[in-house]
């Protein structure tokens, strides 16, 4: 058995941005990634965008990654490739990981963990549409991979359900490469993704956007020949009688992502409702001593840039962590809130500011956000244009959390 | 008085145009590439493009490219029969151009993923 200081698993960017900022720390470091090459999504995500907040750059998906990869391996950290996690044991002090690839079994421990899993793509399992599976199905994610990595043109004709970030991405992306993006159908009275998105990606392309709107049938038996798209209310119910049939060869998803954490539930981690992701506090530490967890295994993130922040200040506290004595103390969210992340602060307190990630519920012009310590409004801001599909950030001295028996977060509109 | 929400970066500030006089004044942006992006949005909209190119490998049969500046909206469409008529058969790295001056814009299409011939 090989021992190591820090394991990170995933090399997403949030698993290399965690391992090189373990790294620094001085410890020994190990990520482990089960796909052949470093990155992540971003490999297949070649629109441009990343990178504005951390590089003052407009970069392709592959070219932020490489950033990280680069850096990687001029520092070089240990990486294991192609390699899966097989499982996951809580020791008295640190974990135990057994690991599988083609060199056989193997067994490592470490002192402290990070979980950088991602995320996953909802499916239409999970939207509940009728009718048989013929072929033609594909989440956007995977029609990216299609067009952007095996360079296959997966449909002439589709219609695009969801308006998440990817959805909108990949109406341009066929739009480019010629193939007929009929519409986008929402089921929600708002759309889902960035406005900049629905812009440079449906707009300039003239590409209806739908809301209130889903699919609740698909028609063929070995490839998709139609789509029957109807009405809904508010909520989110289909209008009987409104519903009429779309003839196309491809129905593409983006109705969501799910933070992927069947490893974090092997270790008995639960999970926030509203986040889909574990419960932590301002180290990003999940409830287990020394299991920490950064980027789209905690929250669904817009932005890739938030991803490598956050796992760059887990990576570094992964590599800090020491077993001191401590209590936890709960946030209570009241008012507008989609989530709050952290759902705990951990006494005694650090030093480093507070990352806090959070959504709003409904869209608001303008929000405040209180922050209330023993029952008393100690920090206020206010947020303009503030709208569930856009994280917000913000940052909190760790002062303010002082001899607190009570912590909570409020959002509220203002007029 | 136009409104339009800057799509430069995440922020999507709302863009508030006034075209009315000569002068175009531009409100509402956090920063100035905002009204920059308005003053182009009225007069020629800018955009950047990413696709891929076809290449010889199997392992690698496509590799992602972007245009490295900006061209214009209109333009998006010439900029794609281009992309869509190279193949790509020797190694390359990221950022070198696989098209030099496309469609006469003073602009490459350059790689954004290395390749190799494997």
């Amino acid at each position: 058995m090989k021992h190591v200081h820090t394991i990170v698993i995933g090399g997403g960017p949030a698993g290399l941005a965690a391992a090189i900022s373990a790294h620094k720390q001085g410890v020994s470091v190990l990520l482990i990634e089960r796909e052949s090459k470093l990155g992540g999504i971003l490999k297949q995500c070649i629109h441009d965008g990343f990178g504005l907040d951390r590089f003052k750059e407009r970069l392709t998906g592959p070219e932020y990654a490489k950033r990280f990869i680069d850096e990687l391996d001029a520092l070089s950290i240990d990486v294991l490739l192609s390699t899966t996690v097989l499982h996951i044991a809580k020791e008295k002090e640190g974990y135990c990981l057994d690991v599988v690839n083609a060199d056989g079994v193997a067994r490592y421990s470490c002192k402290s963990l990070v979980l950088s899993t991602g995320c996953r793509e909802r499916t239409s399992r999970q939207v509940f549409i009728h009718g048989q599976r013929p072929s033609g199905v594909y989440t956007a994610g995977s029609a990216q991979y299609f067009m952007n990595i095996l360079g296959m043109l997966p449909t002439r004709r589709c219609v695009i359900l969801g308006s998440g970030d990817i959805g909108l991405i990949m109406a341009r992306r066929l739009s480019l490469e010629g193939a007929q993006v009929l519409g986008v159908y929402e089921a929600k009275p708002t759309p889902s993704g960035l406005t900049r998105n629905l812009l440079q990606c449906l707009e300039d392309y003239n590409i209806p956007l739908h809301l209130s709107h889903t699919v609740i049938k698909v028609y063929g038996d070995s490839r998709l020949e139609g789509v029957e798209i109807s009405k809904v209310d508010e909520n989110m119910h289909p209008i009987p009688g409104t519903s009429f049939r779309v003839d196309c060869d491809a129905l593409i998803l983006s109705v969501g992502l799910i933070p992927e954490n069947e490893l974090a539930e092997s270790l008995s981690i639960s999970l926030d409702p509203k986040t889909k992701g574990p419960f932590v506090n301002q180290y990003f530490m999940t409830e287990k001593e020394g299991c920490f967890i950064c980027g789209n295994a905690l929250h669904v993130n817009d932005l890739v840039d938030h991803v490598s922040y956050c796992a760059t200040k887990a990576g570094a506290y992964a590599a800090q962590y020491e077993n001191k004595k401590h209590y936890d103390q709960p946030v209570q969210v009241e008012g507008n809130f989609g989530y709050f992340i952290p759902q705990r602060i951990r006494y005694p307190l650090g030093e480093d500011p507070i990352a806090c990630y959070f959504r709003v519920n409904r869209e608001m012009k303008k929000a405040k956000f209180s922050l209330i310590v023993n029952d008393q409004i100690i920090y206020t801001k206010v947020f303009h244009h503030v709208k569930p599909p856009e994280m917000e950030f913000l940052e909190l001295k760790q002062d303010l959390f002082k001899g607190a028996k009570t912590i909570s977060v409020k959002m509220e509109e203002l007029l | 008085m136009k409104e339009m929400i800057c799509i430069v970066c995440p922020n999507g500030c709302h863009l508030k145009i006034d075209a009315s006089k000569e002068e175009i004044k531009v409100t509402g942006n956090l920063c100035p590439r905002g009204e920059a992006f308005a003053r182009a949005e009225m007069t020629c909209p800018m955009r950047t493009i990413s696709s891929t190119v076809k290449t010889t490998s199997s392992v690698q049969p496509v590799v992602s490219v972007k245009v490295s500046q900006e061209i214009p909206k209109s333009k998006i469409f010439d900029v794609m029969d281009q992309i869509q008529s190279v193949v790509l058969d020797h190694d390359l790295d990221v950022g070198q151009p696989i098209i030099q001056n496309v469609c006469d814009l003073g602009v490459d299409v350059i790689l954004t993923t290395s390749f190799r011939n494997g």
